[in-house]
This record gives structure tokens, sequence and C-alpha cells, in this order.
């Protein structure tokens, strides 16, 4: 894929993140950006890519980092919006039981 | 084939992510939103171990991020939200700028979008890291008087580097760009006073998704370009969420100064306020009929949601009362703190309202109880042109025919402003603890 093509993939994906983003709720905004931050962790692929080629010892140390740093960022971005989501829906439940 | 397969499992992947960000439009489909953006990680992170040459060695790093990211994700409080979100920001981060630094490594030095993306990745890595000390209380002193010139001096000496680095490539340029972009990041962040947070903590999270685009063009890869566009959007635009609410730009957050307002004819003002009990507030509330609760950061800090709620379920179930939350969108230290801080102590998000769908309703309250908020209410961001937070919208909590302010002391806010609506005749003071103070009204309220 060269770099045009690649420019156009970002641009369009903007736009659908632009009308996505402009149509959620402001309560949602902190699930919104845990969610968004653990999808960050998606980084992992150039890690696991560096690992992939990695012909030197240090690159390979450096790549083992990455992916673990990443990991992080994922699994603990997932972890908090999951705790952060889990109250939301939660309080459905509570008031469901309140009306009968 | 998989050359073939690679870009229809990316363009499914791409469409959880997508799925999952439009799930949070509304509170009902929230929690699915969540899960969808797991099973797409999860299919990305099968597709890489089935794919890459070193599957054992990338399992190992995967278990021992995700024993830590667990770990830290059920350990952290509440509260504590926005600096756990800057700390895996500073991760992703770091981890973009391992990730150029290897391709530097690797002689892949003829192309610019290695030392970009190690630039947002460093940048975003240290201003994370100074964002969390300061959200953790790890340094409190105050770099507001840091020379407001540094940063653009710094700014503008890495683009320079950076272009000599376009001309020619070499790993002591790259070296000298990652320092600097280090430096910025130091820099910006350590200048932006408490109340800007908000700000600093959004513009972080579009740096992430930034970096996953550049590294995205460095690796050519198509999921991390769709993936880190969506990302940076939704963290600019609340970034310029924000900046609307607090009436500032971008531009004067990062290399502005930050106004420092002289106080004028406050110190007279100090004995005109009226100091009240929380049993008094407990009669008065009692017999209002319509209450709006105004909580600020101040009720974070005292881990006041708790009892707020049980002032709210007994205001409604005993005494009838129609009871409403308030939130300013800068409420708290991050965008929607306060939403999840009410979540956690299960209010209904039906009785929480934001800002612009609340305001016009104070006329009607007989009671705003403002607890743990200052600036978010204070007149002067109408009436003062001169004042730092003039023409950032309020709510106005004074309309309402009796205020309750529950604070610590009169001294001022984030921006160290003193707040008219302390001395204004239909407010009452409620010195002392927001959550002493509400568990003491609850008690009286149950009798």
């Amino acid at each position: 894929m060269n770099f045009s093509e690649e420019l156009i993939v970002f641009i369009l994906s903007a736009f659908i993140g632009y009308y996505i983003v402009w149509g959620i709720t402001p309560s949602l905004h902190a699930p919104l950006m845990s969610v968004s931050n653990a999808i960050s962790g998606i980084i992992i692929i150039g890690a696991i890519a560096v690992l992939n080629t990695s012909p030197s010892s240090l690159v390979s140390y450096l790549g083992f980092i990455a992916v673990t740093l990443a990991s992080i960022n994922i699994f603990g971005g997932f972890g908090i919006s999951q705790r952060m989501l889990q109250m939301f829906k939660h309080k459905k439940n509570i008031r469901v039981t309140k009306n009968e | 084939m998989s050359e073939t397969l690679n870009p229809l499992i990316n363009l499914g992947i791409s469409c959880f992510f997508i799925l999952s960000l439009r799930g949070l439009t509304f509170p009902r489909s929230a929690y699915r939103s969540n899960l969808l953006s797991m099973i797409g990680m999860s299919l990305t992170l099968l597709w890489m171990l089935i794919t890459c040459t070193h599957p054992f060695l990338v399992l190992c790093a995967i278990i021992l991020g995700m024993i830590i990211g667990i770990f830290v994700s059920q350990k952290v409080k509440m509260t504590d939200l926005p600096q756990t979100v800057a700390v895996l920001n500073g991760c992703g981060g770091l981890s973009a700028f391992l990730i150029s630094t290897c391709a530097v490594l690797e002689e892949n030095l003829d192309i610019l979008d290695t030392p970009i993306s190690a630039v947002i990745g460093i940048f975003t890595f240290s201003g994370s890291i100074i964002a969390f000390a300061k959200l953790q209380g790890l340094i409190k002193k105050n770099f507001g008087n840091l020379n407001q010139l540094l940063n653009l001096l710094i700014f503008i000496i890495l683009l320079l580097t950076l272009i000599e680095y376009a001309l020619h490539p070499d790993i002591q340029g790259f070296l000298i760009i990652s320092v600097l972009a280090l430096l910025l990041g130091l820099t910006v962040t350590l200048r932006i006073g408490g109340a800007d947070m908000p700000i600093v903590i959004s513009l972080l999270n579009a740096c992430s998704g930034l970096d996953s685009a550049t590294i995205g063009f460095v690796i050519n890869n198509q999921l991390l370009i769709i993936t880190g566009a969506l990302i940076g959007v939704s963290g600019s635009i609340l970034s310029f969420i924000m900046c609307k609410a607090m009436n500032r730009s971008l531009l004067t957050v990062l290399f502005g100064t930050t106004s420092t307002h002289t106080e004028t004819d406050s110190y007279d003002r100090k004995h005109l306020v009226k100091t009240g009990t929380p049993t008094e507030a407990a009669f008065m509330m009692e017999n209002a009929r319509k209450i709006i609760i105004v909580p600020g950061y101040g009720m974070a800090v005292a881990q006041a949601q708790h009892i707020l709620r049980q002032l709210s379920d007994i205001l409604i179930n005993k005494y009838k009362v129609d009871v409403k939350f308030a939130i300013h969108p800068v409420a708290g230290r991050m965008p929607g703190h306060m939403n999840v801080l009410l979540a956690e102590a299960d209010i209904p998000y039906e009785n929480v309202f934001s800002l612009t769908d609340i305001n016009n309703e104070f006329s009607s309250a007989d009671i705003a109880y403002v607890i743990g908020a200052n600036d978010i209410t204070n007149p002067l961001a109408k009436t003062d042109s001169s004042s730092a937070i003039f023409g950032m919208p309020i709510l106005n909590v004074s309309q309402a025919k009796t205020v309750f302010v529950v604070k610590r002391s009169l001294a001022g806010g984030y921006t160290g402003l003193d707040n008219p609506l302390f001395y204004a005749d239909n407010t009452i003071m409620l010195f002392g603890d927001a959550q002493k103070i509400t568990a003491e009204i609850v008690k009286t309220l149950e009798h």
C-alpha cells in the first residue's frame, strides 16, 4: 500500500470517528476515553512486527518491552472500562426492580 | 494466503471497533460496546499470534502485560480514574517510541514517519507521567510561572531538527529529536494547572491515537491507521469540548499564560457570609419540592458519592422531593468523571443532567446543593470581564431560591478566584468535610 492510499484510509476513518464521537452522550465521555485508550493498545501490532524481524538482540529486547507495555495498555484499559460500564449496567437493573 | 486474508481481517476488526464506539451513544448499549472492542482486540491478538515468527515470545510478553494490566485496573479506586488512564496512555506512548526506535535501529532511516511517531510517542509518555504525578498529588508545586516562551522555543527547535532529519537521516538526529520531544512533554504538562487537567488527559488520549496511526504509516498497516484515526479524532473532540466548557483555546492552554487575577474587594465582604448547620439544611430540604445537587471534584476527594445517593434516596422516597443532579462538563479531572462516580454510587442516570439540559431549571428549584464545586458556579464568569474564567459557561445555581454550599473554607478554587456566590443573599455556607456534612443531613432526615 502506498502513502496516498494510506492517507485515504486515515482521512475516511477520521470522518467516521468524527460523526460517531459527536453523537456520544457527555455522561459516557469517561468510558469513551478508557475504551479508546484500551483500543489504542492496537499498537501491539507494530511491536509484534518489530519482534518478527528482529535481527539483533537489542531490537528484540526493545520489541519485547514494547509488546508488554502495549499489552498493559490493552488489558488495563479494558479492565477499567469494564468496571466503569458495569456501573452503568448495574444501575439499569436496580431501576427495573424498583418499578416492579 | 495471509497476504489476501490480512486486509479482510483488518476490515473485520475495524468494524468491531467502530461499532464499539458507536455503542457508547446510549448508556443502555454502552456495556455491549466494551465487549465488542474486546472481541476485536482478541481477534487481533489471535491473528498476530498465528502469523508471527516467535509466537512463544509474543505470548509471554502479552501474558506479562495482561497480569500487570488486570491487576492495576482492578485495584484502583474510581476517584483515581484520571491518573490511571494517564499511566495507561503513557504505556502506549512508550511502546510507540520503542517501536520507532527499533525501526531506526534496523536502518529504516529514510522515512519521516518514524521520527514523527517517535516524537508523538515520547511526548505522550513524558506528558502522561507528569499528568499522573500531578493528579496523584506527587507534584504539588505550581509551575505556572515557568517561562511560556520555553515551550514555543523547544517546539521550534524540534521542528527544525525534524526537517534536518528529513534531509540527512541518522541515529544522532533521531536521539536529539527524541530528547527534545521528551522535554516538550515535560514542560507543557508541568505548566498546566489542576483545572485544565481534563484538557490534558483528552489531549494525551488523542496523541496515543495519532501514535497508532503514525506507526501504521511506518509499518504499512491499515488496521493501525483506521483505529489510530478513530482514537485521535475522539481525543481531539473531547479536548475541544473541554476547552469550550472552560472558554479556553487549546493554544493558550499549551503555550499561553495562566492569568493571575488579583483579588479586589473580596476581603471586606468576608463577614457577610451566612453560615448554616446541617440540621437547618435538612429542615429546608424536607420542605422543598425540587432540589438540584451540583457535585464537584471536592465531592470526589471526600468520597461523598455514596452518602449523596442516600441523601437523594431519602429525599425522593420519604419526602417526595424532585431531586436532580447537575454536572458541568469540566467537573472532575477527566471528561465524564463525575458521571462515573455517581454511577458508582448507583445514582440512576435518568436523574443526572448536563449543563445545557438543566441550566434553565435552577430558577424553578427550591434548593441548589453545591458540594465540593467552586469555579463551575462562579458568577464572575458572567460579570467580570477581567476574570480568568470570563466567558466560561457556568451552572446558574444562584437562581435557585436557596443555595447551600458545602466547602472546607472560603479558599478559591483551582483558578484561585474568589467566588461571589458565597456572599450572595440566598447562599448559606456549610463549612466542613463534604461527606460528614451530607451524612449529618441524612441522619437528621431519617428521624
